[in-house]
């Protein structure tokens, strides 16, 4: 009876134990991050495996435990799909026990995961993903969106177009909801100017024959051709344009550019051209230092997603150390009451929207001449201040 | 007295299973089932090869997501909703698709199906690219939670058992009799006086508004309804599930799906997820030249019984 009673007080005083322990540590003993994104299809150059491997990074740069348990990094692949990605995230932190989910590409997965998260109330750290909705339309006190959205690429590469006198647009859009949304708000960029949009076409994804929109565009006498897709269809379209010879009674401007679509262009098409990017290998000797670094591990230049994945990564760490709990709401309180500082973030912090407003870059191709590598890409143009960037915080989204 | 023991010992699996395995996946798997059920009527119990089946999956599924996240309806209302709409529009297309036959009738299933696509894809409310996402689950009959994925699960596999029944009942009845003897000599049932056509475009109605009742479950329990439910990727992996488990067979849809679930769930994480389309085409291909009767038809074959 006697030794009974001790195993019962010893039960419920170890219940005890392990509850107070859930409530100001770290849930099941281990923090966990998965990595969601386009593992093989067309945008997994620029997050993809690169996103786990800047994952993997940070968190042995971190030490590997945080308040003494260890860290552990789970990765999938999403196929671009909303349902193949949510029904993965759902299982994660429904089965698995995710803490946070890093990657995250296509809008249109963003979205749908970041519901899932916000249910379950999980973070949702989005390092690729374009469009601006998830701070905005979209919002959640559990999103934290990094790196670049629309609204920083038409106010870098836009507004500075429009400014110096390139009055008339014309769009080739990418039609679905990320080309949608950067024409939408590039459109508004271009009108509150002074510009004027005079016209568009809607090329779906994927499309390989771009030759019928040029001829729309170099139709409509527009002084700049927006092209308002991404990867492979950008490349695609700018190299239609070149053989038409819009490139040379317009200017084409390629509104999302990433580094490796650049790196494969023919310079001789391409040197000029303006983009906006939220990070650039070369900038200094920070970057320089990282960059290297990743490059041996991953075998390229990081893309801008995959240095945001690791600096969000470092972030959120930090946050779970200060904070002393991997609890999701006393962890978002803590990225958004320091600012972030590292090798990509400058001049940074994290908004109560969940937008983190940094520095971006104007950048501009370098001609064949002056490239001293394969990598040696972009000039930098000039410095974009993050609160010029970005969009501005709606009030229903400032979740403090 | 043999089968009804094997029923009882699968209910008594189905009912103690997410106690064991995540519930979520086993929804999925009884979703598809039930999909793959509906197809396997017409396929294998008439003969008709549907290359168009993610029309209906995808139309349950919009319709339902669309009601539940804009009005508000519970959800056994969205689910019927959804269901009926599946039913008319296989109705319509079943009327154009029974005139033809053979490579025909799979082309014209396909050409229609690629329709609803592109209608799901430009339609202004169905979000395009995003799908219908955050469709709630709501509460059943405005009491019972579904958000709790144990509550969902029970009403899901009583979903499931609904429409494992309606086929059971369809194929065992004197129409399924009818169903099966046009699959064997279309000709002798018309010299028989049968009207083919109409029971033809019967079965095809059913099998749309079953295929339409699995997508509609599909959406509440994913919470989301995407273009992926109407490309025509699903219509052939139905195909695939179908032929795998053991077409013309009560079970081999079950089982065919639960496989096709399991590899592509287990396989999309690892190493070998950038060849998961490869894998399954060699699945395919080595279903297809060596157990041609799928692996309930094998089973069936090798025990010398029919579970049907």
């Amino acid at each position: 009876m006697k030794a009974m009673k001790k195993t019962l007080l010893a039960a419920a005083m170890s219940v005890a134990a392990a509850t107070g322990v859930q409530a100001a540590g770290v849930s099941d003993d281990v923090v966990k991050i998965g990595v969601l994104a386009d593992m093989g299809g067309v945008y997994a150059d620029i997050c993809g495996k690169g996103c786990v491997t800047a994952v993997e990074m940070a968190v042995e740069d971190f030490g590997g435990t945080v308040l003494g348990k260890p860290i552990e990094v789970v990765s999938a692949d999403d196929q671009n799909k909303p349902d193949v990605g949510s029904a993965k995230v759902r299982q994660w932190v429904e089965d698995e026990g995710v803490d946070a989910v890093n990657g995250l590409v296509a809008s249109s997965v963003t979205g749908a995961v970041t519901k899932v998260l916000t249910d379950a109330k999980k973070i949702a750290l989005i390092s690729t993903s374009a469009s601006h909705a998830f701070t905005t339309k979209a919002c959640s006190p559990y999103n934290v969106h990094w790196t670049y959205n629309v609204a920083a690429l038409a106010n870098g590469t836009v507004k500075p177009m429009v400014d110096a006198g390139k009055k008339k647009w014309f769009f080739i859009t990418a039609d679905y909801a990320f080309g949608h949304a950067l024409e939408g708000i590039a459109s508004k960029v271009i009108e509150s100017s002074g510009g004027e949009v005079v016209g568009a076409v809607r090329a779906p994804l994927g499309t390989t024959d771009f030759s019928s929109y040029v001829l729309q565009a170099q139709a409509s006498g527009a002084d700049v051709v927006g092209l308002a897709n991404a990867g492979a269809d950008f490349v695609n379209a700018l190299k239609t344009s070149a053989e038409f010879g819009l490139t040379e009674t317009a200017d084409v401007a390629g509104l999302l550019v990433f580094t490796h679509n650049a790196k494969a262009l023919d310079p001789a098409i391409a040197a000029g051209m303006k983009a906006t990017t939220g990070f650039y290998w070369d900038m200094d000797d920070q970057t320089r230092e990282w960059s290297a670094r990743f490059k041996e591990r991953h075998g390229s230049i990081p893309a801008m997603g995959q240095a945001g994945a690791y600096s969000m990564t470092m972030h959120y760490l930090n946050a779970i150390k200060a904070a002393g709990t991997d609890d999701a709401d006393a962890v978002m309180k803590q990225m958004k009451s320091t600012k972030p500082n590292d090798f990509f973030a400058r001049n940074a912090y994290l908004r109560n929207d969940g937008r983190m407003v940094h520095d971006m870059l104007l950048v501009s191709i370098k001609d064949a001449a002056s490239r001293k590598s394969e990598d040696d890409i972009y000039n930098i143009e000039a410095t974009i201040p993050g609160d010029v960037a970005f969009n501005p915080m709606l009030p229903q989204c400032d979740f403090k | 007295m043999k089968i009804n023991k094997l029923y009882v010992f699968l209910l008594a699996l189905a009912l103690v299973a997410p106690t064991v395995v995540y519930p979520v996946f086993l929804m999925k798997v009884l979703c598809f089932a039930l999909f793959a059920c509906a197809f396997n009527l017409l396929l294998g119990f008439v003969g008709l090869l549907s290359f168009g089946h993610a029309a209906f999956l995808g139309t349950g599924g919009y319709v339902t997501g669309y009601l539940m996240l804009q009005t508000g309806i519970s959800p056994e209302l969205g689910i019927l909703a959804g269901t009926a709409c599946a039913a008319v529009l296989g109705g319509i297309y079943g009327k154009l698709a029974v005139k033809r036959e053979g490579i025909y009738f799979a082309m014209v299933t396909l050409a229609l199906a690629q329709l609803a696509f592109f209608f799901y894809l430009q339609a202004p409310w169905t979000g395009g690219e995003d799908g219908l996402q955050g469709v709630p689950r709501g509460k059943l009959l405005g009491m019972i939670d579904l958000s709790d994925n144990m509550t969902m699960y029970y009403f899901v596999l009583a979903i499931f058992l609904f429409g494992f029944w309606m086929v059971h009942r369809t194929v065992h009845s004197p129409f399924g009799q009818i169903l099966k003897a046009i699959r064997e000599n279309e000709p002798r049932a018309v010299s028989l006086g049968y009207n083919v056509n109409d029971y033809k475009w019967a079965a095809f109605v059913i099998s749309a508004a079953l295929a339409g009742l699995a997508g509609s479950t599909k959406t509440l329990v994913f919470q989301l309804a995407s273009l992926t439910d109407v490309h025509w990727h699903m219509s052939g992996e139905v195909v695939l599930m179908t032929l795998l488990g053991g077409m013309g067979t009560i079970f081999g849809p079950l089982v065919g799906a639960g496989v096709v679930v399991t590899i592509q769930n287990y396989m999309s994480g690892g190493e070998l997820g950038n060849y998961i389309h490869i894998i399954m085409g060699v699945i395919f291909i080595v279903c297809v030249l060596a157990f041609r009767s799928g692996i309930v038809g094998e089973f069936q074959k090798l025990v010398k019984k029919n579970f049907n």
